[in-house]
């Protein structure tokens, strides 16, 4: 059956992994074509390269950073930031990545979703969303509001998910920019434009360690019917097994949990498989 | 003669594909001329998205040179949409023919389960197989797709995702996968190794 997926993250900037430096075994661990390499042959299920480079120079080594990294990965490779046109996008593919992910670029120009997924395929094409919930009580238990038998499909849910939690509000630039944008019709809009997956960042658990929001994912999962993949607030096993059994994330992508060794891919995919959740375990 | 050329209709990304036969140590050539295409001896036909992206093939006499080299014994490997052309056609493109290589029509994965398709599933094996010789029934391959064949007479190995489909389809020296070895870890890199090593037929 299909499994859920694990997914390794790199921040990286010039060239240079950030926040990796504790690896061990590697002759450089700052190397994101080592690293890459490292957490595909420990289980990664995929592998995410994220330039958080804010500046010009920062893009052209990304290009050259990808084709690099590509070169020693055989299972998918997806990279991102920055991206804004869909020449960006082209020479990101070019260089070897498998999909890229757009995040303040596809808020900017919502039609470069579908440029993108015209071009290469919407497989190819993943819509990062980062959000902030503008409830006060991020844990809040949901209040059920009554049945949705009345309603039909993705409407029912778009309204029972509003009821039940609140908005949640689209942030740029690295999750510090507000867009006035609400989290739930920007995921439905971007998969009517051709996105294949979401990729959805809870900004009020990334860098917590406390747990993936899981209720959020939920509920964006419920609204949109391509792939979302979690990402923020991981740093326990546990997290994993909620966001998938609760969460109903068909991926989850971390960073720092596995750059500095506190959990391996292994342990984590043995854990979460015993826990009854479908995994690619052994490798 | 050439020995392994991907053919490109400009439909998907053939870098990985060849990147994957070089890390093998096989030489591959990337190529959209008829002519070469004609006296190649491995044929591997990879790509992504629509399935209308195939009508190339036919346009610039590629389906043709196709036919002419395995008349003359040569091995042929669909990937993904590659594969799926193998078939007759496919309801994602009314009217756009396939190359008939087995009968059988591409269809869309029922409403009940989610689509596309995309992530690690098994493929299990029904029959004995060259291009799967030393993979392990069970292993996990990549997939990312949301049409598929059912399993049919020609099928090795099958998928279950809702109901089962066809991950592998293989006759004599006619080889199609759906999932995508070139990224399919350590499993995908024998499939295409054993394609490239196939001993010649002719």
């Amino acid at each position: 059956m299909l499994t859920k997926r694990i997914i390794a993250c790199l921040d990286c900037s010039r060239g240079r992994v950030v926040k990796g430096v504790q690896f061990m075994n590697l002759r450089d661990a700052g190397d994101p074509a080592e690293l890459a390499a490292a957490h595909a042959e420990a289980g990664a299920d995929e592998i995410v390269l994220l330039d958080i480079s804010a500046t010009h120079e920062g893009r052209g080594t990304l290009v050259s950073t990808v084709r690099h990294t590509a070169r020693v990965l055989f299972v998918p490779f997806t990279v991102g930031g920055g991206i804004r046109t869909l020449r960006d996008a082209a020479a990101i593919f070019d260089a070897g990545a498998d999909k890229i992910t757009i995040n303040s670029g596809a808020v900017a120009d919502p039609s470069l979703i579908t440029q993108i997924a015209e071009r290469f395929g919407s497989q190819a094409v993943v819509v990062a969303i980062d959000a902030k919930r503008l409830a006060t009580d991020v844990n809040r238990p949901p209040t059920r509001q009554g049945s949705s038998e009345t309603h039909q499909g993705h409407d029912a849910d778009l309204a029972s998910s509003h009821n039940l939690l609140g908005d949640a509000e689209v942030y740029v630039s690295g999750g510090r920019k507000p867009t006035g944008r609400l989290l739930f019709p920007w995921a439905k809009e971007a998969e009517s434009r051709g996105a294949g997956e979401i990729l959805f960042t809870s900004m009020d658990r990334d860098g917590t360690r406390e747990g993936f929001d899981c209720e959020l994912t939920a509920a964006v999962e419920r609204v949109v019917s391509i792939p979302v993949i979690a990402s923020g607030g991981a740093g326990s096993i546990e997290h994993f097994i909620e966001v998938f059994r609760d969460g109903h994330a068909d991926a989850a992508l971390a960073a720092s949990i596995f750059h500095f060794g506190i959990h391996s891919i292994g342990d984590l995919k043995r854990e979460i498989q015993a826990a009854g959740i479908a995994m690619r375990w052994p490798v | 003669m050439t020995k392994l050329a991907i053919v490109d209709y400009h439909a998907g990304n053939l870098a990985s594909v060849r990147k994957a036969f070089e890390h093998l140590g096989h030489e591959t050539v990337i190529t959209e001329d008829p002519g070469l295409v004609r006296r190649t001896r491995r044929l591997v036909v990879p790509g992504v998205g629509h399935f209308t992206a195939t009508q190339r093939l036919t346009e610039v006499g590629l389906r043709e040179a196709i036919r002419e080299a395995l008349a003359q014994g040569a091995s042929f490997l669909g990937i993904c949409v590659g594969m799926q052309w193998m078939f007759e056609s496919s309801t994602e493109a009314p009217g756009v023919p396939g190359l008939g290589l087995f009968r059988g029509e591409v269809e869309k994965f029922s409403s009940r389960v989610k689509s596309p398709h995309v992530g690690w599933n098994q493929i299990e094996m029904l029959a004995p197989s060259r291009l799967l010789a030393g993979v392990p029934s069970g292993a996990f391959v990549y997939y990312t797709h949301s049409y598929r064949v059912p399993v049919m007479e020609a099928t090795v190995a099958k998928t279950d995702y809702g109901t089962p489909f066809t991950g592998v389809v293989e006759r004599a020296n006619l080889f199609g996968v759906q999932f995508h070895p070139e990224k399919s870890g350590q499993a995908g890199l024998r499939i295409l190794d054993n394609f490239a090593m196939l001993e010649d037929a002719a």
